[in-house]
C-alpha cells in the first residue's frame, strides 16, 4: 500500500475505514456500513449534535460523531458497554422528560426513539417521570403536532429550512423550558405553509409530528421496527437534496 | 424440587391485560405449577398477600388503595416485578396527568353526556385518587421490569423459568416491545 490511502483512514472499534475530506465521523461510518446510534442525524441535513446518542470516544475523548470531522489516524471507540450504557441513560431521560405512552401512540413500531430503547435494552425509565403538560396542535387538516412526544432533536426545524425551503418550525426557550414552536403569528400549524409532502412533516423520529388518517395503515406487528433493528435501518444513507433557496 | 415458589399477582391501575397474557402461557402453566404456587392473585381470589417469593404487579399507582396494596406486596415479596407499560411508566391511565384531578372528575361526573343528578362520588369506601398516576417504582423499590402492553406469554414464561432455576432473569433484547 502507498501512503496516500493510508493517510485517510480512521479506526472505529479496531476496524479501519476510509473517509473523504470534509466527512464527519458519522458520514464515514455510515458509508462504511458501521452503525453509530443516532436520533437527530439525517444524511444531507446539517448536523446539530442535539441528541448525543452518537457520542463516541476519539483518542479517549467523548465527542459527537455527527459533528466531528474525520481526521487521519483517529482511534474511535463506538460499540462499547460504557458508551451504550450512557446512551441508554440518555434514552431514559428522553422518555421521562416527555409523555411517551407507546401503547397509545400511532408511531409505535415505526418509532426510532422506541427502537433505540430496544437496541440499548431499556426496560424502564429509571428516572422519575416528569409528566410535563405540553400543547397539542390539531389545527391543521392533515398534519398533527403532539408536543408530548417531542425530543427536541430539531430535525423538523432543519428539514423545513434546508430541504423544504420553508421555515415552519423553531425551538424556543432553554433547558427544561425548551419547546417546539411553529413560526406563525398564531403559533398554529394551520397558518403555516407546511404540506404533507414536506420532509419536515415526515422526518420526526418520534410521534410528535404525524400525518393524520394514516396512523394504522400498517398494523402493529408489521411495522418497521417489528421487522428490523434500528442498527439496520439506521444505516440507510440516502442523502437528501437541499432546497435551492437554502443559504450556503 | 420440594419447596414451591410462592407467587402473588395483582392489578393496580391496569386493565388485567397483563394477567390475560400471563394465561397465554397456556399448557406451560401446568409445567410451571410443578414449581410455583399462587398466593394472592385474581387467579386464586385470595385477598391478602402473605410471604411470597415473587410478586407480579400490573398497572400504575392511581389511588390510595393502590399504594396500600403495592406496599403490602413490597413487604411480603422477596422479588417484586413491575409488569407491563402501566406499572413501568403509568401507561395509558397516566394520560390523565395532563389534567388536574378536579378537571378529570368534573369532566367525567359533572359535564359528561347523559348524566342524571351529576355529582362527584364521595362515598367513604371509595379509595381517594392521587394527584397523578405514578409508575410503581416511584412508590416502592422494584427488582425487575417486564415491559410490554402486555408482555407476551413467552416473556412471562422465560422470566419465571429463570427464577425457578435460580438464574438472573433477563429480557432478550429481540423480544423487547413496549406496545
Amino acid at each position: 500500500m502507498v501512503t496516500e490511502p493510508e493517510a485517510s483512514l480512521i479506526t472505529i472499534d479496531n476496524q479501519k475505514i476510509p473517509f473523504k475530506h470534509g466527512q464527519t465521523i458519522m458520514d464515514a461510518a455510515l458509508a462504511a456500513g458501521i452503525y453509530i446510534p443516532h436520533l437527530c442525524h439525517f444524511p444531507g441535513i446539517t448536523p446539530h449534535g442535539n441528541c448525543k446518542h452518537c457520542t463516541v470516544e476519539v483518542n479517549g475523548k467523548p465527542v459527537t460523531a455527527c459533528t466531528t470531522l474525520a481526521t487521519t489516524g483517529q482511534k474511535i471507540r463506538n460499540d462499547t458497554v460504557e458508551l451504550n450504557e450512557a446512551r441508554k441513560s440518555l434514552t431514559q431521560m428522553l422518555f421521562i422528560e416527555g409523555n411517551h405512552i407507546c401503547p397509545s401512540c400511532e408511531k409505535t413500531g415505526n418509532c426510532p426513539l422506541q427502537a433505540m430503547a430496544y437496541h440499548l435494552g431499556m426496560l424502564e425509565g429509571h428516572y422519575p417521570q416528569q409528566h410535563p403538560v405540553r400543547e397539542v396542535d390539531a389545527s391543521h387538516p392533515t398534519i398533527m403536532l403532539d408536543r408530548d412526544r417531542c425530543i427536541l432533536c430539531s430535525l423538523c426545524v432543519r428539514a423545513s429550512r434546508e430541504v423544504d425551503g420553508k421555515n415552519v418550525f423553531a425551538i424556543a426557550g432553554r433547558g427544561i423550558d425548551a419547546r417546539l414552536i411553529v413560526n406563525t403569528p398564531s403559533g398554529k400549524l394551520i397558518d403555516s405553509d407546511i404540506e404533507v409532502g414536506d420532509l419536515a412533516a415526515k422526518i420526526c423520529p418520534v410521534g410528535a409530528i404525524l400525518i393524520k388518517e394514516r396512523g394504522y395503515d400498517v398494523p402493529i406487528g408489521q411495522r418497521i421496527f417489528d421487522q428490523h433493528r434500528i442498527s439496520e435501518i439506521g444505516l440507510e444513507n440516502e442523502i437528501v437534496k437541499r432546497a435551492p433557496s437554502d443559504d450556503p | 424440587m420440594t419447596h414451591k415458589l410462592k407467587l402473588a399477582t395483582t392489578s393496580l391501575a391496569g386493565c388485567f391485560g397483563c394477567h390475560m397474557s400471563f394465561l397465554d402461557m397456556d399448557e406451560r402453566l401446568v409445567e410451571l405449577l410443578e414449581h410455583i404456587e399462587f398466593d394472592r392473585s385474581p387467579f386464586t381470589d385470595i385477598k391478602q398477600v402473605g410471604p411470597c417469593d415473587i410478586g407480579l404487579v400490573e398497572g400504575g399507582v392511581c389511588n390510595a388503595e393502590n399504594v396500600h396494596v403495592l406496599r403490602a406486596f413490597r413487604t411480603q415479596c422477596r422479588i417484586l416485578v413491575a409488569v407491563g407499560a402501566c406499572a413501568i411508566n403509568g401507561g395509558v391511565p397516566a394520560m390523565r396527568n395532563h389534567y388536574s384531578l378536579q378537571e378529570c372528575l368534573e369532566e367525567v361526573y359533572l359535564k359528561g353526556a347523559g348524566l342524571e343528578n351529576p355529582h362527584i362520588p364521595n362515598d367513604p369506601e371509595l379509595p381517594l385518587l392521587l394527584d397523578k398516576v405514578y409508575p410503581v417504582s416511584e412508590v416502592v423499590k422494584i427488582d425487575y421490569f417486564l415491559p410490554g402492553c402486555p408482555p407476551s406469554g413467552d416473556i412471562f414464561y422465560n422470566f419465571l423459568k429463570d427464577l425457578i432455576r435460580g438464574k438472573v432473569p433477563r429480557v432478550n433484547k429481540h423480544e423487547l416491545r413496549y406496545d
